[in-house]
């Protein structure tokens, strides 16, 4: 029953010292609080303590200039430590421009992951020590939630939509993953470990087997076989937009508004083409809601993103 | 304090025998105590589900029952604890019996609509018990979609539709209230004159009456998808799933109030009645509770920093969530101050009192560490958040509700129960409970999620800790059961004022008649008043 037990979390990212430091110098606080108002509970208890049945409390009615004080400086403490989580979160918000990605997809009751590499996991996640690694996420079913207490990181899964959260392991080992947004039945079932490797044996590791090829081709093989590219072609000839270097730009949408390509743009214009028509173009393109899984959602948004390069030839 | 009193001849007890005289009652006190019964009854079975999950949980392997099982406990536990006592408890019992008799009124504005709310409770209920006897609920008492609406195959509607119900119970007794305080205050009996309880139950009352209907509604829109497959919240049919926590958050953020303000009130008498002393800062501490209603609706968002929402949203729910704490703060101090050349006494409403203050300030300080949005993110979801609700709840609210039975169970039942006992029992309960949810917010910085039948088993140590608490606290709350009961046949008899306190409620004999007072009151002095009315009071 005593085997591992602790106290306090291993710490194994960036992130984690961060957050501690917050959550200790709100322990303190709390414990000076605490202690003050307990301290002061039981001394005023003890030392007017009713003496007599008849006596009765000092006829004090307030204080206009206490009432003050323990408006005021509650309000500026409370506004310091907003400050402060509000700065951790913003550095939480925010990755790192060099990334790792890997994709997740969490569904009843089990995580997949898959590597740009083309590796695919189950429950089971190598990352490489000293990397800022960025997770990409959705979910089949029901919501989720990817939570590794050790990073100090959680964000929901959410089925419909891409949340993202990123972490630079600073530890190798194993760390528990679990699923932290109630999901049914095998909710507590619904974790895995993570495993952080130093960087050569991680390349080992990724060496080892990605028997398809990398995520991007078979993205590429997909949009073939779903005949995307008697549409979309590079030399802007087709019926559809030229998707060469449209990743990450933004696209001028019928309505006039203009629109980021990210990864939920392009999975609504796969699922719900006619939502958002880029400028110029008739919404003819048909649905492929239920035609493609969440992982060849993926695989597509990625290949979308490998096609960085413009088109060979310039339209003149 | 006189030595011999007997019960006054008649009073609203002993008008009327029969059970036709119970049910078709419109005397706000018999609803009262019908309401006593129905939150009773509740308790103890939200607390039977509570005990088989700490059983659960005392290995880390899921032993005793299946996690299908396991599922349904906690979700049960929660929809019977917060919909059918924590919210109702205070203000439908506490409240229905005291907030007339404190303003010096006959009975509530509608005593036949306030008869009929204890009956769409007691419909809520049973519609609620039909779903957890044919089968059970297995969607935790937030109802979470799409999980709620598409994959959950338990009797979703039938629980939901309890809970649809006995929101117009709740929205009726705020409106109640409200017209209440508002029309029958008595003769001189201003606004700044009523006691903090009947302000706090005013600021309740709003909540109950602007947030129960958006809970309604979601929960008419979770039916609807769930009958017809109408695409609000499945992604797969065009829905936002997101969207429900808004439109859930939006009521349950400011129910965490209608179950908190109306003990914070008997908090507020408690400290009063026992300093025999005027409560400090009484207009800070009446404008603190009107703050926490009205900011309380403003902060749902903190229960979605993980889920998507974006960067500025996430901030401006932390900062407001940072300004509801100062007014519960504020309380804190005031009543700490109240005792500060008071004359107190350690009778067990007190100590009820001290332990509420000392465990919300430990609820609502780890609060400010749920409203640091960059720490939330790792504590959310965890055993910290459990720690940090059942603090708040069972550590402020049933603390406050079980003070305020202390403090007015003379006044209800006009006889004086075991005062040994009863310290008793509040010190185990205040063991208990401490040893049950303390260990918590460890398990949760560790980061143990909530909701799991199964547990990594270096987190046994402190699961077990929380079990034996668990223990202890059922025991603390079965020993006032037993002398309560015991107290109502073989109690001697209170007297009017049995505490020396001040307070219309005082003045009336215990139990009160049944048009409270002989003759309507006429108030020409202060709530709290104790040094110009020591003659009246304390003789």
């Amino acid at each position: 029953m005593f085997s591992g037990f602790t106290l306090f979390p291993e710490r194994a990212s960036t992130m984690a010292g961060r957050v501690d430091a917050l959550y200790f110098a709100l322990v303190g606080l709390s414990t000076f609080f605490s202690v003050l108002i307990a301290g002061l509970i039981v001394y005023f208890a003890i030392k007017y303590r009713r003496r007599a049945p008849n006596a009765i409390g000092a006829p004090i009615h307030g204080s206009l200039a206490l009432e003050l004080a323990w408006t005021g400086l509650p309000f500026l403490m409370t506004m310091g430590i907003f400050v402060w989580g509000a700065s951790v979160f913003f550095a939480m918000s925010r990755p790192p421009d060099e990334t790792l990605n890997i994709y997740v997809v969490g569904k009843q009751w089990m995580w997949k992951f898959q590597h740009l590499d083309g590796q695919r996991e189950i429950n089971e996640l190598h990352v490489p020590v000293g990397r800022p690694v960025k997770m990409i996420m959705t979910s089949e079913d029901v919501i989720h939630d990817f939570f590794v207490p050790a990073f100090r990181v959680k964000a929901d899964v959410i089925p419909g939509r891409y949340t993202s959260i990123w972490f630079q392991p600073t530890k190798p080992g194993r760390y528990h993953l679990f699923c932290a947004e109630y999901c049914g039945t095998r909710h507590s079932g619904m974790i895995g470990q993570v495993v952080v490797m130093d960087p050569s044996q991680y390349q080992t590791w990724l060496s080892g087997g990605a028997p398809e090829g990398s995520l991007a081709s078979a993205g590429a093989k997909l949009f073939a076989d779903l005949a995307c590219n008697t549409c979309h072609r590079p030399d802007a000839q087709g019926r559809g937009p030229v998707l060469e270097g449209l990743f990450g730009n933004t696209v001028t949408l019928q309505s006039g508004e203009t629109m980021a390509v990210d990864e939920a743009y392009v999975r609504e214009s796969i699922l719900t083409p006619s939502a958002r028509v880029a400028a110029g173009f008739q919404p003819i393109m048909p649905t492929f809601q239920g035609l493609v899984t969440e992982e060849q959602l993926l695989e597509l948004i990625e290949y979308v993103k490998s096609l960085k390069t413009l088109p060979q030839v310039q339209p003149r | 304090m006189a030595t011999t009193v007997a019960l006054p001849p008649r009073h609203y007890l002993n008008d009327g025998y029969g059970i036709a005289s119970w049910l078709l009652t419109r005397d706000h006190k018999r609803i009262g105590l019908l309401y006593l019964a129905g939150v009773t009854f509740f308790f103890f079975i939200g607390g039977a589900f509570a005990v088989l999950i700490r059983l659960e949980l005392a290995t880390p392997v899921g032993d005793l029952v299946t996690d299908e099982t396991y599922n349904k406990l906690f979700t049960m536990h929660g929809v019977m604890m917060v919909f059918f006592f924590l919210i109702p408890a205070i203000p439908s019992v506490l409240g229905n019996f005291l907030i007339p008799i404190m303003i010096g009124a006959k009975d509530l504005a509608f005593p036949k609509l306030n008869l009929a709310s204890w009956y769409i409770y007691m419909i809520g209920a049973l519609f609620t018990t039909y779903a957890i006897v044919t089968g059970g609920l297995d969607t935790g008492w937030t109802f979470y979609t799409p999980f709620s609406t598409v994959s959950s195959t338990s009797n979703v509607i039938p629980a939901a539709l309890g809970i649809f119900i006995t929101g117009f119970s709740s929205i009726l007794t705020g409106l109640n209230f409200i017209v209440t305080v508002h029309r029958m205050r008595a003769p001189g009996m201003t606004w700044f004159r009523l006691p903090l309880f009947v302000w706090s139950h005013y600021a309740t009352s709003l909540i109950m009456v602007l947030g129960t209907p958006v809970l309604a509604i979601t929960i008419l829109l979770v039916a609807a998808e769930r009958l017809f497959h109408f695409g609000f919240f499945d992604p797969a049919v065009g829905g936002d799933p997101v969207l429900f926590q808004h439109l859930f958050w939006f009521y349950s953020h400011p129910a965490v109030y209608i179950m908190v303000l109306p003990a914070m009130g008997v908090i507020s008498e408690l400290v009063a009645a026992f300093c025999r002393k005027q409560v400090f800062g009484y207009g800070f501490v009446a404008f603190a509770s009107l703050g926490i209603a009205v900011l309380g609706f403003l902060v749902w968002g903190h229960h979605m920093f993980v889920a998507g929402q974006s960067v500025y949203a996430a901030l401006i729910f932390s900062i407001l969530s940072f300004l509801v704490a100062i007014p519960s703060a504020v309380k804190v101090f005031n009543w700490t101050a109240t005792m500060y050349q008071g004359s107190v006494s350690w009778d067990t409403p007190m100590l009820y009192a001290i332990g509420f203050i000392g465990l919300f300030t430990i609820g609502g300080l780890t609060g400010l560490f749920l409203a640091a949005v960059g720490l939330d993110v790792h504590v959310t979801d965890t055993y910290f958040i459990v720690a940090h609700f059942h603090y708040i709840m069972v550590g402020g609210t049933i603390m406050g509700y079980l003070g305020g039975l202390h403090y007015w169970w003379p006044k209800i039942s006009g006889r004086l129960y075991n005062e040994w006992l009863a310290k008793f029992s509040a010190l185990v309960i205040f063991l208990g409970f401490n040893l049950t949810f303390f260990p918590q917010f460890i398990l949760g910085y560790l980061g143990m999620p909530r909701r799991y039948h199964a547990y990594p088993p270096e987190f046994q140590v402190l699961n077990v800790l929380s079990s034996a608490g668990a223990s202890i606290l059922g025991v603390g709350y079965l020993i006032p059961m037993i002398y309560l009961m015991w107290s109502l046949r073989y109690g001697r008899p209170a007297g009017a004022n049995p505490w020396g306190a001040v307070g219309l409620e005082w003045t009336t004999t215990s139990p009160p008649p049944t048009a409270n007072f002989v003759e309507t009151p006429i108030v020409t002095w202060d709530a709290y008043d104790y040094s110009a009315r020591v003659e009246d009071h304390v003789a």
